[in-house]
Formats: structure tokens, C-alpha cells, sequence
């Protein structure tokens, strides 16, 4: 990092991924701090800042309400909201006021009630009446389904098809082959919402969402929190062995929004924005995507997460697919990315998933990963993508 | 209810002109970089310039992206063809229409050209026409 306090993270959990019908937003959040605080072996008393995302409670499990469960110990909170991005968004939150030296731990929480949520984006097409230019665009009616496509399936389709289409490739079989990987890789992950392998007959003759993209290529809707607790360098030195010998430092902390392109008021640019905070990131860290033992990236579908393996350097440009037909992004490959199962199959709570990737990387660099350990590793990176568009990169070192 | 005037018509959006035999999109175009948009504009997001031109898009194209939406909002019918057409440089969102919404049918880089068509009357007896965009036939493709 260009300034002089390093951060690290020493406590962090998640929740089990997956349908918790007996456990509100508070509750998940709350279970997820409580489990945060008690790995870094610290107290809500110790916490100077928090930073909480909750997209869809409506209020219901702001940083407020989590703390009245959990300690009410009056500093500030900051709630934070960036699509997909948000949980990610709490970690910089609270990594920028440790830096800024204004606080020396803070707690940064996501947690999303999504189990049964369905289509996230789709605007309709109901009502109707008298045709009336309304809203940006002069519309006399809903657009979606009109004038392309709102939903999320099908705009992150167009992102791996643009992909493809690029560099002059047509064979969309990567994509199911990309899930099949996610699939099988959730199968050693126990806080996974889905931890079934499925081959790749089965994944393409899925129910059909949004060509190329079938149900079992889309991130699975499930509830869940996570929590991190972060500290300062100076004030980690002053902490016990053990605390030490578990924390794992924040060698890169980035968050990027998506500058003009054409076409990007057209269809979300979720390029090059990435690319713009890996490069930020990697500079930060003084590492390459060459030094990474892991990746957790940003499969919200398995259209994306083919992009993001050249958005984030883990390819040279253009070969994403040859990338992962050379079996690199497999678990036992060079660049083993999302041995968590991703998106589609540990499950995306939204504002949970940018903690809970960095808990991942957290889980291998500390070697406690077990049956799915990374053996020996070193250096990961989380990546997630808010829609919109919001970017964060964590680059974590042991 | 009978409606004896000739039906009125409005573009489904603002920027779709329905000139009679040559209907067209237009396009917020930035006097000072030359970016261009489709929405009402504040200033330019490249370069923050506050001066527009409306300018014609064309209206031939090829498909840059697509996907078959099979799953959808309510009320939206499918499956349909979503799509990233690149007109001349400028990239429009539109639905590939008057074509089977199959992966054989729909195929990345295929010519396509605006076309348009009647979204429904409303209880005034105003009617909105949408566009979308058409395979170009293999004749007048080559």
C-alpha cells in the first residue's frame, strides 16, 4: 500500500450459505460478528468503526440494528450499498479509515436474505393505460423485454457472448464447462448453498434462462453473512502471538467504478473496470496475477467469469478460453480459481460475497482450509463486480 | 370502442424518429469528443462538455452481442432475442426480431437492420411502435 499503515485482517467469518427460513438478516449478520470478533480474539469494546451492506432488508438489518444485538457501543457506522460490490465496499470502507488513522480496528459486515428471491434486475412488463414518454429515454412503456433485456441472466450472457464474438470464437461450451468446474470444486466446501457435482449434460440441459446461460450457470439466490474484523499494523503489534501468527495482511485495496466507454451506457461495461483495479492492485501489492496461489472471482454467471480471467491479468488478452481449457483454473491447476465453488454453487448473498471471498482466501492462506486447502499458499485475490458498475479487488498475503 | 380518425402514432422511445418510409434512430452526439447517447443528457460522461447534436444512427448493423431470453420479468414474453448491435461505430440495445429465437437462427456478427413494429393501442387509440432489429437477407447481404 502507498500509505505507510498497513492493514490486516484478524477475524473473519462467514455463515453457512444456503436457506435459513428460522434466522432473519440480523440474526445471520449477527452470528457472522460474533464469530468475526471471537477469531480475532477481540470484543466489540476493541471496534472503532463498522461498515454494513444489506441490499434487500429494506432497512431492517442496517449496522444499527446489527450492533443492538451484538454491542451498542455508540461508534460510527457506516451503511454501505454498491450492487454486488457492496460487501467489498465495507472492507475498503473500513480499510480507509484505519489508513487514515482516525481508528485502529474496525468491523466490516454483509449479509443478504435471498433464499427464494427470484429474478434480480427484471423490470416487467405489466400495467398499461395511456402510452406516455416517460423517464430518460422518452419511454411509453416498460422497456424490458422490449428494447433487450433487464435481468441479470441475460445481460451478463451478452458480456460472455460480447467475449467470445471479440476474438472471433463461437463455441459456447466453455461456459457450462466453467460451471462444471465451480460445481465440482463445491463439493469440498461444506458452507456451500450447493455442494453437488453436476456434469456437463447435466448443466446444459438445464432449465434455459437466458441462453447461454442455464439455471445451473447462474449464481444461486441463498442467504447469508460474513464479517471481518480489521486492525492497523502498529496496533496488531501489540497484540498476542497467536493473534500475529493468524492474520493475514491486506497487501492491496481497490475499489474502481466503470469509466466511459461506448457502449457502456448500453450494456454495463464490467470490463474495464476490473481491469483497472487489478492493475491498481497489483501495484499496490507489488505482486502479478503470476504470484497468485488463488483467485475468487466474480462468477455471478459463468458468462462472467470467463472475462474476468482476462480482466484480471490471469491470461493474456484474448485467451480466456485456451486459459481455461488448459485446465489452469481448475483446483489442482496453476491459477486455481474459485475453489470455493463461486457464485454458482457456494451461493451469492449479495452484500455477503465480498467478505466471504476474502474469508475464503483468509481460509487457504492460514492453512485451514482442509479438505479443499490450497496447499503452500501464499497469495490470493478476491474480486467482485457490482452491476452499474462497481469494482473491488482484495489482494491478501500470509 | 370504435376509432374512426386516422390512429395517431408515437415511437415507443425518444430516440426513434418514425419519418414516413425511413424510420431511424438518433443519438445525443457530444459537440466536443463526439460520444454519443440515447438518454436526456446532463453533460457528456467522456469529457463533460455541455453541447449535443441529434445525429442519425444508421440503421444497418451487426450483431455484436446476443442472448435468448428464456426466463423473464412479468408480462415480458419469450422467449425473445436480446442484442448489442454495432451500427456504424455506435452500439444500440435491441431485440433481434422477425427471426427464430434459436442459437441456429441467431449467430454473432450476423447483418442486421432496423425494422419496427407495432407494440399495441392504447385506450386513447394511440399507437407505439417499437424497433428492433432484422436479419439482412442472404440477397442483399452479399
Amino acid at each position: 500500500m502507498s500509505a505507510s499503515e498497513e492493514v490486516w485482517i484478524l477475524g473473519i467469518n462467514m455463515t453457512k450459505f444456503g436457506k435459513h427460513p428460522d434466522l432473519d438478516a440480523v440474526d445471520l449478520a449477527a452470528n457472522a460478528v460474533i464469530a468475526a470478533l471471537a477469531d480475532g480474539g477481540v470484543t466489540m469494546a476493541d471496534i472503532g468503526v463498522v461498515a454494513a451492506g444489506n441490499l434487500l432488508g429494506g432497512g431492517a438489518a442496517s449496522g444499527q440494528n446489527i450492533l443492538k444485538q451484538v454491542g451498542q457501543t455508540g461508534v460510527p457506522i457506516y451503511n454501505v450499498s454498491n450492487a454486488c460490490a457492496t460487501g467489498a465496499t465495507a472492507i475498503r470502507t473500513v480499510v480507509m479509515a484505519i489508513r487514515a488513522g482516525e481508528v485502529d480496528m474496525g468491523l466490516a459486515i454483509g449479509v443478504e436474505k435471498l433464499s427464494g428471491v427470484g429474478l434480480l434486475g427484471a423490470q416487467g412488463n405489466t400495467g398499461s393505460g395511456a402510452w406516455e414518454a416517460k423517464g430518460r429515454y422518452g419511454a411509453v412503456g416498460p422497456i424490458d423485454g422490449r428494447i433487450g433485456t433487464a435481468a441479470m441472466p441475460g445481460v451478463f450472457a451478452q458480456v460472455g457472448m460480447e467475449y467470445l464474438h471479440a476474438y472471433g470464437q463461437t463455441d459456447v461450451s466453455v461456459f457450462a464447462k466453467i460451471s462444471e468446474k465451480n460445481h465440482q470444486h463445491s463439493t469440498l466446501n461444506p458452507l456451500a448453498a450447493y455442494s453437488k457435482a453436476m456434469t456437463y449434460d447435466q448443466i446444459v440441459n438445464d432449465v434455459m434462462i437466458s441462453y447461454p446461460n442455464t439455471r445451473s450457470m447462474c449464481s444461486a439466490n441463498c442467504d447469508g453473512a460474513a464479517a471481518a474484523v480489521l486492525v492497523s499494523g502498529s496496533k496488531l503489534k501489540t497484540l498476542s502471538l497467536e493473534q500475529k501468527r493468524r492474520a493475514v495482511k491486506i497487501s492491496a485495496s481497490v475499489l474502481t467504478s466503470d469509466p466511459y466507454q461506448e457502449a457502456s451506457q448500453v450494456l454495463p461495461d464490467v470490463n474495464t473496470l476490473t481491469k483497472n483495479a487489478a492493475k491498481i492492485a497489483y501495484e499496490q501489492a507489488g505482486v502479478g496475477p503470476q504470484d497468485l496461489d488463488l483467485v475468487e472471482l466474480h462468477d455471478c454467471f459463468a458468462t462472467a467469469e470467463l472475462v474476468h480471467y482476462d480482466n484480471l491479468g490471469l491470461c493474456a488478452p484474448g485467451d480466456a478460453v485456451a486459459f481455461f481449457e488448459s485446465g489452469a483454473p481448475w483446483r489442482n491447476g496453476s491459477t486455481p480459481v474459485n475453489v470455493s465453488g463461486g457464485l454458482q454453487s457456494k451461493g451469492h448473498p449479495i452484500s455477503a460475497t465480498g467478505i466471504a471471498n476474502v474469508w475464503e482466501i483468509c481460509h487457504h492462506l492460514r492453512g485451514e482450509a482442509g479438505d479443499r486447502q490450497i496447499e503452500g499458499a501464499k497469495v490470493g485475490l478476491a474480486h467482485v463486480i457490482g452491476l452499474g458498475s462497481a469494482c473491488g479487488v482484495h489482494v491478501l498475503e500470509k | 370502442m370504435t376509432n374512426t380518425a386516422e390512429m395517431k402514432q408515437v415511437p415507443f422511445v425518444g430516440y426513434l424518429k418514425l419519418t414516413p418510409g425511413d424510420p431511424h434512430l438518433v443519438a445525443h452526439e457530444c459537440r466536443a469528443c463526439g460520444a454519443r447517447f440515447f438518454d436526456r443528457r446532463n453533460l457528456c460522461a467522456r469529457c463533460f462538455a455541455a453541447n449535443f447534436d441529434e445525429v442519425r444512427v444508421a440503421t444497418q448493423g451487426t450483431l455484436r452481442s446476443f442472448t435468448i431470453v428464456s426466463f423473464a420479468g412479468p408480462g415480458v414474453d419469450v422467449p425473445f432475442v436480446a442484442g448489442l448491435i454495432d451500427c456504424d461505430g455506435t452500439t444500440v440495445r435491441g431485440n433481434i426480431i422477425n427471426c427464430a429465437p434459436t442459437a441456429d437462427a441467431v449467430t454473432l456478427g450476423m447483418p442486421v437492420q432496423l425494422a419496427t413494429y407495432s407494440v399495441g393501442v392504447d385506450q386513447n387509440g394511440v399507437e407505439a411502435i417499437n424497433y428492433g432489429f432484422e436479419p439482412v437477407q442472404q440477397e442483399s447481404a452479399q
